[in-house]
């Protein structure tokens, strides 16, 4: 019989092993899923996991896709740490695409190329006032923070739908619904010619240092943390909730906005009703997949990032739907906590109980008797 | 005469620790039988295997004579047994007679378990209403309808696990009485508890455990409370030095202070009014749930409502500043939950030194000194003589008497003006217990103005200078603790004091 013991202490190399152990099983039921559906999984291993790193351009595009969800995990994960459940991380990133994706409209062919920063900023100025909405609200009205972050979402959906289908559809653009292409000054600086690869990974990688100061050497990070952990112990050091409330989700407001700004004035170039592509809502899985911690966020950022590419590579080369890319980011997360089990509990083999060497005696001889 | 219950050998192995080992006890029909020892020593383990809660990896468990394997709660039930935990499973929401009913055979209408609780009730002088919702009910009431809900089973055995925690010194003599009636009518009972004066006035056999071993078999009413104590730790407790007050400046004042309750189960508190100088302590006693948790909230600055000017510190109006304030200002405060409150469970030492304890944090930069974190935690850890593996150690692996000492030494060490605590030594083993109200003494005598709750009158007896009582919300004038009595104090405890006070 197997058995789940506790352990006296949770385990350090569990917590690290954890995750690949969960890698591991993905990979298994993967080979599974692509055997189920007729495909030679050794091809549908290669799509996922060998294609998207296997050359220098690879790379570029992975990085692409892995920066914007670095950047919006960092700030969740400072968020989740504390207690707070931001979950509407994907409204706050199109509405810092939006303020970021304005800002990059006013440039004309003759401004500096430092207008980058502003694009930026209003992005993070965007992301951080769709979530101080939410902060408000919780503050003032105890209105409860998962909901509302998560129907905000579909509300700064709507209005960039109003917007790329109304006011700011570029008029020369065949009644598409999108905007102008941003003047060129605008856009991202680029690392390497030809690919598409740009500063934005600099940034993510600053971003990871200053949150790992933030979180484990700061006062401040610290006093997130306690909220978090216990709030009672919060309390009675005198640490303000509501100062972690604001903190937290401005926090990981301005991330979220910062890297639609990346997006917007990035790879995107214009405004479109494409520019949400799930990435918000992807990071909840990375933060939680990277333990919460800003270097963990950048392996599992990876990691979800070639499964994005693998599912649009597994779309044009295998004829799978593009949807197995959230079948495998699913998976990843459920084997994951499935198997953190194993952080705080061992598996024993158990022969049959070892009960005292008795016979159990039948007890009708000292019945209940009522009173 | 064939022993009620015989335990041979019996053993249970946790993970880290072997919680008994080859512990063998036998009760005889009608005995009172106590068993002793320190937190962790094994008695809670013990008393989870008789009634089936727990499996023992080795022993034999004999029942009128016969082997039996007890399964599960219900079984020992079947068998006759019956226990009343430390900490009461009843609904707040139900009436007394519904609390016991759900425990029941669900055949019997409502009707004839409230007659059968008021007939019970009245033959053992349990003094319950059923009717009345058990939110209602205090302390003690609810301690009764657990052994009424016990007694209806008409149990051959009853297990109490440390019944009279809860209790004032009247109240524990009524226990008594009813305890003394039950076992004249061929009950056993296993009473469970540390308190040495009670084992030796009530039982008439105790089995003395000590790190999951029987340390002792004695007779109690034979034995004094050092040679218990003996047999309980291994040593005598260290006698404590208590020398006359000096007192200084009037360091705490509450005066007006009135707070209606937070939540529907809490108390309101009414019109406290309370002074405490440097140099002395005060001890506030009383049964728990009478308002101590909102008052220390209120003091502590954890509930910031108080009304202005109703709580001073050396004068300055306090009542509506922060915990992080007022301790800036010299009040520190030690709550009664150590894990969760005092200390964030997961967290290490030496990032819990960091709950109150801001001299490794830069006040600009709000960097912190994670080095300087750590020698901070080590130097409480040796100066407190906390048994831990070292500043990285979490706060969760250590034992209840080791984290107590850790937060009481986190906050001694801060020099305070005023020290807060509440239920200092509460689930602490005596040795730690002894060092930690030792050190109280000694922040006493250095001049700190100290307030103590405490539901241990003994403890408030040994360390108080003056004593006030706090019931329903309200706290009684102070006596100095020689004028003090146990009697009168519990007397007071219930909520009668205005008499004592219109003639002093």
């Amino acid at each position: 019989m197997l058995k789940l013991e506790a352990r006296p202490q949770p385990s350090k190399a569990m917590s690290f092993a954890s995750p690949l152990l969960a890698l591991a099983i993905t990979v298994v039921i993967g080979i599974v899923l692509f055997m189920l559906l007729g495909k030679d999984p050794l091809k549908g291993l290669y799509v996922f996991f060998i294609e998207p790193i296997k050359s220098g351009y690879a790379l570029s595009e992975l990085s692409i896709k892995a920066t914007p969800l670095v950047l919006i995990a960092l700030g969740l994960a400072v968020c989740f740490r504390s207690n707070i459940w931001n979950i509407g991380a994907e409204g706050q990133f199109i509405v810092g695409a939006l303020c970021a994706g304005w800002m990059a409209m006013q440039a004309g062919p003759d401004t500096s190329r430092f207008i980058v920063v502003l694009v930026l900023l209003a992005g993070v100025l965007g992301g951080m006032l769709w979530a101080g909405i939410v902060a408000l609200l919780r503050d003032r009205f105890n209105a409860n923070e998962i909901l509302v972050s998560l129907m905000l979402v579909y509300v700064a959906d709507m209005v960039l739908s109003y917007l790329v289908y109304g006011p700011w559809k570029d008029p020369q653009g065949y009644n598409f619904p999108q905007t102008i292409t941003f003047a060129a000054a605008t856009k991202i600086p680029r690392l390497i010619d030809g690919w598409r690869m740009n500063i934005g990974v600099l940034i993510a990688l600053a971003a990871v240092a200053g949150f790992w100061v933030f979180l484990f050497r700061t006062y401040r990070g610290y006093q997130l943390q306690v909220g978090g952990l216990a709030p009672l112990a919060s309390r009675y050091a005198g640490f303000s909730s509501r100062s972690a409330l604001w903190t937290g989700l401005l926090l990981s407001g301005g991330m979220a906005g910062l890297a639609g700004g990346l997006e917007a004035a990035g790879p995107l170039g214009q405004l479109t009703p494409h520019v949400p592509a799930g990435y918000g809502f992807a990071a909840i899985i990375v933060a939680f997949v990277g333990r919460l911690h800003p270097v963990g966020s950048i392996f599992s950022a990876v990691l979800m990032s070639m499964f994005y590419i693998g599912g649009e590579l597994a779309q044009s080369r295998l004829g799978l739907p593009k949807s197995l890319t959230g079948v495998f980011q699913g998976l990843l997360l459920f084997t994951l906590l499935a198997c953190d089990t194993l952080i705080h509990y061992r598996v024993r083999w158990q022969s049959v109980p070892a009960a005292p060497s008795v016979k159990p005696v039948a007890a009708p001889t000292q019945k209940i008797r009522e009173a | 005469m064939t022993p009620r219950l015989e335990l041979l050998g019996i053993s249970k192995q946790y993970p880290a620790v072997k919680a008994n080992d080859a512990v063998s006890l036998r009760v005889m029909p009608g005995q009172i039988h106590a068993v002793l020892g320190e937190n962790g020593a094994g008695k809670s383990t013990l008393m989870k295997i008789i009634y089936g809660a727990v499996r023992p990896d080795e022993g034999e468990i004999r029942w009128n004579g016969q082997p039996v394997l007890v399964r599960n709660p219900h079984e020992a039930r079947g068998l006759g047994i019956s226990m009343v935990f430390q900490h009461f499973s009843l609904f707040d929401t139900l009436s007394a007679a519904e609390n016991v009913w759900l425990g029941l055979d669900k055949t019997m209408p409502l009707a004839d378990v409230i007659e059968r609780i008021r007939k019970v009730s009245h033959e053992y002088g349990l003094d319950v209403d059923p009717l009345r919702p058990v939110h209602t009910l205090s302390v003690g009431e609810r301690q009764r309808v657990e052994i009424v809900r016990a007694l209806l089973t008409k149990p051959q055995l009853l297990i109490l696990d440390e019944p009279t925690s809860v209790l004032t010194p009247q109240a524990v003599e009524k226990l008594f009485v009813t305890l003394r009636q039950l076992a004249r009518e061929g009950c056993s009972i296993l009473y469970i508890s540390h308190k040495l004066d009670e084992i030796r006035s009530l039982c008439h056999h105790c089995t003395v455990l000590r790190g999951g071993k029987v340390t002792g078999e004695v007779d109690p009413t034979k034995e004094s409370n050092a040679s218990l104590s003996r047999l309980m730790i291994g040593a005598e407790p260290p006698q404590l030095q208590h020398r006359e007050a000096k007192l200084g400046d009037v360091a705490l004042e509450v005066k007006g202070l009135s707070l209606a309750k937070q939540s529907p189960f809490g108390t309101t508190l009414a019109e406290i009014a309370l002074q405490v100088r440097a140099g002395e302590i005060v001890g506030v006693a009383g049964v728990s749930g009478n308002g101590q948790q909102e008052f220390m909230a209120a003091l502590s600055g954890e509930d910031p409502r108080a009304p202005r000017g109703s709580i001073r510190l050396f004068g300055t109006d306090i009542a509506h500043m922060s915990p992080r304030h007022r301790r800036r200002l010299g009040l520190h405060f030690v709550p009664e939950e150590r894990l969760g409150r005092g200390a964030v469970p997961t967290l290490s030492l030496a990032q819990n030194t960091l709950l109150t304890r801001t001299e490794c944090v830069g006040r600009q930069s709000g960097w912190i000194d994670v080095a300087g974190v750590a020698r901070q935690a080590e130097e409480l850890i040796r100066r407190f003589n906390v048994k831990a593996g070292g500043p990285d150690a979490a706060a969760k692996s250590l034992s209840g008497g080791n984290l107590q000492k850790f937060i009481v030494g986190r906050e001694i060490d801060a020099r305070p003006k005023l020290l807060i605590v509440s239920q200092p030594t509460w689930g602490v083993d005596v040795g730690a217990a002894a060092q930690i109200r030792a050190e109280l003494l000694k922040l006493r005598d250095a001049g700190c103005a100290l307030l103590i709750v405490s539901e241990e009158l003994d403890e408030l007896f040994e360390i108080s200078d003056r004593l006030v009582v706090i019931a329903q919300g309200r706290v009684s004038p102070s006596v100095p603790v020689r004028e003090a009595t146990v009697e009168m104090i519990g007397e007071w405890m219930s909520g009668l004091w205005a008499k004592e006070t219109a003639h002093a």
